[in-house]
């Protein structure tokens, strides 16, 4: 199983079923639809098996080691620049107890949206040949271990997501798009300028004992590798690494969406097609946090660790003001929106606490909110298709017309909420028990428990708005789920109460790589202190 | 000064030339078949560049009088940016070829391919000239022949336009640089680069009309490549001209300006070599700072001034000056770092914006606009065309996994290892304002809905091979780029440094 390149085949399985797609006449839509479903089904599949070969007892997050289904070689290599030694970038690629839920995730979450592009019906081919690039980047992204390959996936995916948003979407798409699309280029061009910083900063020893610039995420977190005259190394003098810090932090946040960055995100969601918002929703916030979990933390730890208050005030912000403007909207889909970055606030509030509990928590709560914002965007999505407005005053007592669909809505709203027995909880319990246990953010933690009561509150509302009371006449004809939807949402829903009953077993899954991650910090921040202090 | 025996560094020149001649009088002796001139043309350059090929690694002087004292570097650069004008001369002769401007003139087929040829010999000598009397000499070849290019469809009054705009501009500063060349002789006694240098270097004391000379000069090299405040002429002359021309105008012209600007400067100012490869220059001005802030202001004056265009020859236009500023911030790294990123992003850069005037210009043939517009719905009825554009944009934009990222990417490179944050950080936020324009043209082709609008473009095999040949290099350069960044790394080579 080992020489097996099965993370290769994960990530770039739907870009062959892209060109297979493009090469399906364009009258055979339901070639193309089946196929995509097929392939989204296969990374499914290949992400179980990568999870019953998964050990977990290896920590992952900085040594080489201990990453699982390594694949290393020489992409790109040029010797002989007399100024800067040899060029070198690998394709490197692996998972770790940090990754592994995220592969999960995306596999899951984009296997249901490709059940949920059944029903598109304009320019099918184009469509599908989009969702399957926009695929390989999302996991690309998950996946890859080199700064530089990581950059690739991470920009793979603004273009096809910016198509699928502006051809496909609602009647602002247009607006939207590029709305998207600026906002994420721009967090991207800071991304790309602390990663040639680094470069420049960090080098590897190669086998043979010469030493070169690298791109190697794992390289750039071994202090021992920055070199005296690098911009970003700690040993330079005038060194930049907090602006450095910075910039990395905002173009992740941006993705994630982070206060004051959030307003792409409502308008994106707003006017994407139901399978997109819930990629976008289930998967694309998830980089944002996952990049700073990746990149920002084991990389800068001693940066990391001086921010966690900010980064805790900014999950605060992110978990009052995004429940505040979800309690005033009027439009389904935009209070789901703005529920996500209600939700993601409580991922940096977990990241922030630097404890295993904290991270934990963080990345468990990455992993419900995807599956169930992912529940949330289809409830939206089956009501819209049938009713074709979202306006929340105009339903009520939809609850006796469509019982099974409104069993499965309060089960994602309960799931939101944070309803003990649902995954919800378990994530939100372990933020605040990790947030709580540092002496630095326990301030904040308290007050953030204040988004609990919010979520509940709004979520109740639109659940009594549109579910309850007197049913509204002009909806009696509406049907209950057929059986697509169905296939879609009981899936999610027995993860959701799995993972609120048992969560034992994501926990272990990444487990031993934050005890890693939390050890790694702590150390490497008093070695970067005792730098400091020469 | 032996002239016979330095023949041979010439071979590429001469072929060019004899093929201007045949051109010529085949179009004199057989009128009829002008179909032929093209492939003429094509053979003319094909033979050219087998030479220039065989010529690369050579690095010797041509036509010495003294020692150290020539009139022609063949060297690596120089053969390096022959290369770039000979492919891109390539692909605009088979643009001429679908162009249904270039064929409405039709009797005067064996005018535009010989004056084509004329432009070509003009950046030969340009790229590889050594001597400011040659360097004007063969600056002037290449604008008087690409005047009346740009004005080549005679009976469209903007191609008129834009023929007589660029007359002016051009005269002027040419006029301007020719004063700074005779200055500068009343100054050094000679107008061989090396010998200034060899001046400069026993110099005590420099006088300010030196610097004021270099600045005249730096004004001609600096209309070639349209940065600012020489860039007036662009839009209007690019948008004018024949598609053609301005794809011609837009690559190869520039590629001619920026090599001779590249070895001007080092040639003229180099006084050693510091640790980490940077270039030493007399410094009785900061000339780094002079060049920085010319590109800046070129690359955000171009970026800003494309949002607002509607024609998309002149939006192109405009991103071409930005490209300039982009390219000209690799200059201003002065080092050989800095010129390798550049010669890296003109390859490149060929490619993609040649792919975008090609595929404008084969749209423009069917729908007659350039308006866009005129684009709407269109992304729908021609999908191959339309995939192709939006590889070249995406790519113009500097997004993965398409080459232009890595041309960017290079460039940032010698940025940042120069230390040079604050303008990378500009130049990059420059990227994201052009994002906004460039991607107008794909809103528009596929995110507006138009349903009245269904074109059919039949592709003919030739020209469906041409979009291949510009298309698959931007996708494979951009994942594996170790052939280009190899090469270019090759043929930073100056002569006599």
């Amino acid at each position: 199983m080992t020489n097996f390149p099965i993370l290769s085949l994960i990530t770039f399985l739907p870009i062959l079923g892209m060109i297979v797609v493009l090469l399906i006449p364009k009258k055979q839509e339901l070639a193309i639809k089946g196929l995509t479903i097929i392939i989204t089904a296969i990374q499914v599949v290949l992400a179980v098996v990568l999870l019953l070969n998964y050990n977990y007892s290896l920590g992952g997050i900085n040594d080489i080691k201990s990453f699982q289904f390594i694949e290393k070689f020489r992409w790109i290599e040029i010797t002989g620049f007399s100024w800067i030694g040899k060029i070198k970038i690998d394709y490197f690629l692996g998972v770790d107890g940090l990754s592994m839920p995220m592969v999960l995730l995306t596999a899951i979450v984009t296997f249901i949206a490709s059940i949920s592009s059944w029903t598109i019906d304009k320019s099918v081919k184009g469509y599908f040949a989009m969702f399957l690039l926009l695929d390989t980047g999302m996991m690309g992204v998950f996946v890859a271990l080199d700064f530089f390959l990581f950059y690739v996936f991470w920009e793979l995916m603004l273009l096809p997501m910016y198509f699928l948003i502006g051809i496909w979407g609602g009647p602002r798409r247009e607006y939207a798009a590029i709305k998207f699309f600026l906002y994420t280029l721009l967090g991207s061009v800071l991304i790309l300028l602390v990663m040639i910083g680094l470069y420049f900063s960090s080098m590897e020893t190669l086998a043979d004992g010469t030493r070169v610039f690298t791109f190697n995420m794992l390289e750039m977190m071994n202090p021992a590798n920055y070199t005296a005259g690098g911009i970003l190394s700690p040993l330079n003098p005038n060194n930049l690494r907090f602006i450095a810090y910075i910039g990395l932090f905002i173009g992740f946040a941006i993705k994630i969406p982070m206060f004051p960055f959030h307003t792409w995100l409502p308008d994106a969601h707003v006017e994407a097609p139901t399978a997109i918002s819930v990629i976008l929703a289930g998967v694309l916030l998830k980089m944002g946090t996952y990049g700073i979990l990746r990149v920002s933390y084991p990389i800068f730890p001693e940066i990391t660790k001086d921010l966690t208050w900010y980064i805790a005030l900014f999950g605060m912000i992110n978990i009052i003001y995004g429940a505040f403007c979800a309690m005033a909207q009027k439009d389904f889909k935009k209070l789901i929106a703005y529920s996500s970055v209600s939700h993601m606030g409580y991922v940096l509030l977990g990241m922030a606490a630097l404890n295993t509990m904290g991270i934990s928590g963080a990345i468990l709560q990455m992993f419900n909110h995807g599956t169930i914002t992912a529940m949330l965007f289809l409830i939206v999505g089956v009501i819209y298709d049938r009713a074709h407005i979202r306006d929340l005053d105009s339903f009520g007592g939809l609850g006796r017309q469509m019982p099974v669909y409104t069993g499965f809505v309060t089960v994602a709203f309960f799931a939101a909420i944070g309803l003990p027995g649902l995954s919800g909880f378990i994530s939100e319990a372990l933020v605040f028990l990790g947030s709580f246990g540092n002496d630095i953010t326990r301030v904040l933690a308290v007050v953030s428990t204040l988004g609990i009561l919010l979520g509940a509150g709004y979520m109740l509302w639109t659940l009594q708005r549109v579910f309850l009371g007197p049913l509204n006449e002009k909806w009696a004809s509406l049907k209950d789920m057929d059986f697509r939807e169905f296939a879609m949402l009981v899936p999610l829903s027995a993860i959701v109460i799995f993972l609120g009953v048992y969560p034992g077993p994501m926990l272990k899954l990444m487990n031993s790589s934050v005890n890693t991650m939390v050890e790694f910090i702590e150390k490497a921040q008093s070695f970067y202190q005792s730098l400091g202090s020469l | 000064m032996n002239f016979t025996s330095d023949l041979f560094l010439i071979y590429p020149e001469i072929v060019l030339t004899t093929a201007l001649i045949v051109v010529v009088l085949f179009d004199l002796i057989f009128k009829k078949s002008q179909s032929w001139l093209p492939v003429l043309s094509l053979a003319g350059i094909l033979i050219a560049f087998i030479f220039v090929v065989l010529q690369f690694g050579t690095n010797l002087p041509a036509f010495e009088y003294s020692t150290k004292n020539n009139l022609l570097s063949i060297d690596n650069l120089s053969t390096y940016f022959k290369g770039i004008i000979l492919i891109t001369s390539f692909f605009v002769v088979l643009f001429s070829i679908f162009s249904s401007e270039v064929k409405s003139c039709r009797d005067r087929h064996g005018e535009y391919y010989s004056l084509l040829l004329g432009m070509m010999i003009g950046m030969f000598f340009l790229v590889s000239s050594n001597d400011l009397i040659l360097i004007y000499l063969s600056m002037e070849l290449l604008s008087l022949s690409s005047y009346v290019l740009a004005g080549f469809v005679k009976n469209s009054i903007r191609n008129s336009e834009a023929s007589l705009k660029y007359v002016i501009y051009g005269s002027v500063s040419s006029g301007i640089m020719l004063f700074g060349i005779s200055l500068l002789y009343g100054l050094t006694g000679t107008t061989n680069l090396n010998e200034i240098n060899t001046i400069l270097r026993g110099a005590t004391t420099i006088d300010i009309t030196f610097i004021l000379s270099v600045f005249m000069i730096l004004a001609g090299f600096g209309f070639k490549i349209s940065v600012v405040p020489f860039h007036f002429w662009t839009p209007d002359v690019y948008e004018g001209a024949p598609i053609t021309i301005t794809a011609y105008l837009s690559v190869a012209s520039k590629a001619a300006g920026f090599a001779v600007l590249i070895r001007f400067i080092k040639a003229v100012f180099f006084s050693g070599i510091s640790q980490g490869g940077y270039w030493n220059l007399f410094s009785y001005f900061d000339w780094q700072a002079v060049l920085v802030l010319i590109s800046i202001v070129t690359m955000t004056l171009g970026n800003f001034s494309a949002l607002w265009q509607d024609n998309l020859k002149r939006m192109l236009a405009y991103s071409s000056i930005a490209h300039a500023g982009y390219i000209l911030l690799g200059v201003s790294v002065l080092s050989d770092q800095g010129i390798t990123a550049v010669l890296i992003y003109f390859a490149i850069y060929m490619f993609m914006n040649l792919g975008a005037f090609l595929i404008v210009m084969l749209l423009a043939n069917k729908i007659g606009s350039e308006n866009i517009d005129d684009y709407k719905g269109l992304g729908y009825s021609i999908p191959f065309l339309g995939t192709a554009l939006a590889i070249f944009l995406v790519s113009l934009i500097g997004l993965p996994p398409t080459a232009g990222f890595i041309a960017k990417l290079y460039l940032f490179i010698a940025l940042v290892d120069a230390k040079m944050i604050v303008v990378a950080i500009i130049a990059l936020l420059n990227t994201v304002v052009s994002l906004y324009y460039y991607i107008r043209v794909l809103k528009n082709m596929y995110l507006v809905e138009d349903q009245t609008k269904s074109i059919h473009i039949e592709l003919k095999p030739l020209s469906f091979i041409t979009i291949l040949l510009l298309v698959i290099p931007v996708l494979l350069f951009g994942i594996y780029f170790t052939p280009i960044v190899d090469f270019a790394k090759l043929s930073i080579q100056i002569l006599g440094l």
